[in-house]
């Protein structure tokens, strides 16, 4: 495996032999020297098109753990508007020395333009592409998936026989998108809920089972309940009518919270809305993973890092 | 000079001699005198020459990626004797100096009839007409009017250009796409734009278009054109409004005739272009709409792009895809050999009635003795692969490359002038008009 670029393209061995690694990750960062030498020599260019503080942050630290040198290219918006290409702005940074391109992108399919186009030799990392796909963002929730509900016996095992509820913005959402490709390559099985004008259209060989709202969702007793950051822009473009609604109808709460088996858990990408899509007792709760999932996320790009060096000797 | 064409197949029927005399067809059957230059056509298929209704010819304001002396070429290599040149220029092609400009600079390339598209409002702004009646009193006489690559969107100003356009027995030729339904829309909305997470572009957003204007062309007693028609929807309503006896016309693109949405899985921009691609059942829908006449006629809607427009993300892509070499062998391979119409519909379709729409004159008797010499000599047995060597213009952004295709334009003869002998383009200097 040279890139990383989609969920799609990511075979359920390879994605479990991933989530495996990650395992060794969270032991490196709980030893005294939190470092593996893997990556020394080796630089790591985190290159975000578009503001993600977290993603781009928990990627350095993965980075850093692995021991690579880390460069950071931040360009809100576009370099486009300087004139200058994507093709270029990459190539340029590879001369630089990049060995992995971190790439976030507002822009869907960028990610995998670059990697098809051979613009660069370099290991693509695929941190979120517009509306298309954020494979380690659904790496990481499958891990916490499976770290919370098998425990101990998670290592080698897939997600099968797990019912997971994806709620809301899901027309929007690359968490969605690469979550619902990977858990059902895992064994799972996947709810979504929404209006019909957060769901993309024509996704009857998607797969999943579409409901109504949080509700219905509910109603099928799902072991994770995996709550949407939900833009409120989307409201002045008719998309809902308003927040009270949408809360009404695919919010989180303690009272939906308290009609889950108490096993199941409740999952955030962050930055939370709270009150929108998720309260913020339900956010608090034990049953909520948000602050793992980010301390997982850690784990699993260490993981992906790992992986592509030592595929490509 | 006089140009002796010997056993070509007459669009696809009988085996006939045809006899060129200057710039008219002197004669045709069997010929026993001799002639200054003689063809062979034995095995061939001779179709009167090509009109395409829909050409970006990008002069002036883009000669980066086209020319109107290359778009010429490139339309002669493609069989077409006469072309139609959008009026999305920069400048736009809003003034009779600037229809007179395109239309004489086409002239002194002497490939093939430019025939300029004026556009319906001022600089495209969809707001204030253009200067309709200046530019179809012109030397040019254009009787074509379209804003194309945008939609007149307003419901108002459509009217009015539809009635303003009729005074002068023009024609607007509407790009159907409503506005709003299709704000940064880059490919069909669907299962490939859901999974691909791309903004879609809904048939709707086309269909509601042709309904409400075939409606409005009905009220005021307009005629109207409809390009590049891509939905089983469209073709529906327009088979409708025919019925009905609303004057309306309708084109097809050879890459809607073959290319489905499948092709953009993996983010290439060589297949972004507006209207998108659509669906397998789409493709089949408009395929039997030209079979069935619903739709009148192919026209290219060749729009050539400079590489750096193509080499790049999805997003950032310019829409649009030549097509002016490829449009016969996609013709063939996708209504002859499959089944839904033969070579005279062929003659009808890409080149009767598309001069027929644009009012260009010499099309109306194809082949026969005392018509413009204007014919396009078909090898159709022989096939392909498709690459881009094959194109003459400035860009390169056909979609077709690696498909194997069917036929190979051997001659084409402009108004009696041979501007592709043997297969190959002739050099400018030897068509070139003073």
């Amino acid at each position: 495996m040279k890139n990383l670029v989609s969920t799609r393209d990511l075979e359920a061995g390879r994605a479990i032999a991933l989530l495996d690694t990650a395992i060794d990750m969270v032991d490196v960062r709980s030893r005294d020297v939190k470092k593996l030498p893997t990556l020394r020599g080796k630089t790591v260019a985190n290159v975000f098109f578009e503001d993600s503080t977290r993603t781009r942050l928990s990627f350095e630290a993965a980075a850093l753990a692995l021991s690579a040198d880390v460069t950071t290219f931040t360009a809100p918006g576009s370099s486009v508007s300087k004139g200058e290409s994507l093709k270029d702005t990459l190539q340029t940074l590879e001369a630089m020395g990049a060995d992995f391109i971190v790439l976030r992108h507002s822009h869907s399919g960028v990610a995998a333009t670059v990697a098809n186009n051979g613009w660069v030799d370099a290991h693509i990392i695929n941190a979120g592409d517009g509306t298309h796909e954020h494979p380690t963002q659904a790496l990481l929730d499958a891990f916490t998936m499976r770290s919370r509900l098998l425990g101990d016996a998670a290592r080698g095992n897939n997600l099968s026989g797990i019912k997971v509820a994806i709620v809301g913005d899901i027309l929007h959402s690359r968490v969605a998108r690469s979550n619902a490709l990977l858990l059902q390559k895992l064994g799972a099985s996947v709810t979504l809920a929404a209006p019909q004008t957060l769901l993309p259209r024509a996704i009857d060989n998607w797969g999943v089972t579409v409901v109504t709202t949080i509700d219905d969702a509910i109603d099928t007793a799902p072991d994770v309940v995996m709550t949407l950051r939900v833009q409120k822009e989307r409201m002045s473009s008719g998309f809902f009518p308003s927040e009270s609604e949408f809360s009404a109808l695919w919010g989180m709460n303690d009272a939906r919270l308290s009609r889950l088996p108490p096993t199941s858990i409740v999952m955030h990408p962050g930055p939370m809305n709270r009150g929108l899509e998720i309260s913020g007792s339900v956010a608090d709760s034990p049953q909520s993973t948000v602050t793992e999932q980010v301390a997982n996320g850690v784990a699993i790009r260490m993981a992906v890092l790992y992986t592509l060096m030592g595929d490509s000797r | 000079m006089t140009i002796l064409i010997r056993g070509a197949s007459l669009m696809g029927g009988d085996t006939s001699d045809i006899l060129v005399d200057g710039d008219i067809i002197r004669e045709v059957g069997r010929i026993s005198s001799s002639a200054d230059r003689v063809i062979d056509a034995h095995g061939l298929i001779a179709l009167p020459g090509l009109v395409d209704l829909h050409s970006h010819l990008r002069e002036p304001g883009g000669e980066g990626s086209e020319t109107i002396l290359s778009g010429s070429r490139a339309a002669a290599a493609g069989g077409f004797t006469a072309v139609h040149a959008m009026a999305n220029t920069s400048p736009v092609a809003d003034t009779a100096e600037l229809v007179e400009l395109v239309a004489e600079r086409g002239r002194l390339a002497g490939y093939v009839e430019v025939r300029p598209v004026g556009a319906v409002t001022k600089n495209l702004g969809g707001e204030q007409l253009a200067d309709i009646g200046g530019m179809a009193r012109s030397a040019a006489a254009v009787t074509v009017f379209s804003d194309d690559g945008r939609c007149v969107g307003d419901a108002l100003l459509m009217r009015r250009a539809l009635e303003y356009v009729s005074t002068f027995g023009g024609v607007i030729a509407q790009h159907s796409q409503d506005p709003r339904l299709t704000e940064d829309a880059v490919i069909n909305e669907g299962r490939v734009s859901s999974e691909l997470g791309l903004r879609g572009w809904p048939s709707v957003a086309e269909e509601s278009i042709i309904a409400r204007d075939v409606l409005l062309a009905e009220y005021v007693g307009a005629r109207l054109h409809v390009c590049h028609v891509s939905t089983a929807g469209s073709a529906d309503v327009i088979r409708w409004a025919k019925k009905r006896g609303i004057r309306v016309t309708a084109e097809v693109t050879p890459h809607h005739l073959l290319l489905t949405e499948d092709r953009a899985l993996a983010y290439d921009p060589l297949f972004k272009v507006n209207p998108p691609l659509r669906t397998a059942a789409d493709v089949e829908e408009l395929r039997r709409a030209v079979a069935d006449g619903t739709i009148d006629v192919v026209a290219t809607d060749h729009a050539p792009h400079a590489s750096a427009s193509k080499d790049c993300t999805w997003h950032d892509a310019s829409f649009g895809m030549v097509g002016l070499e490829s449009a016969l062998s996609v013709v063939q391979h996708a209504l002859v050999d499959a089944g839904h119409i033969s070579w005279s519909d062929v003659a009808r379709i890409l080149s009767v009635v598309p001069a027929e729409i644009g009012k260009v004159g010499g099309y109306d008797a194809p082949l026969e003795a005392g018509s413009k010499a204007n014919i396009t000599l078909v090898d159709s047995s022989h096939t392909s692969v498709w690459d881009a060597s094959r194109l003459h213009g400035r860009s390169t952004n056909s979609p077709f490359a690696e498909i194997s295709l069917p036929g190979r334009i051997m001659s084409t003869i402009f108004n009696g002038t041979e501007t592709v002998i043997d297969g190959t383009v002739v050099a400018p200097e030897l068509v070139r008009k003073t």
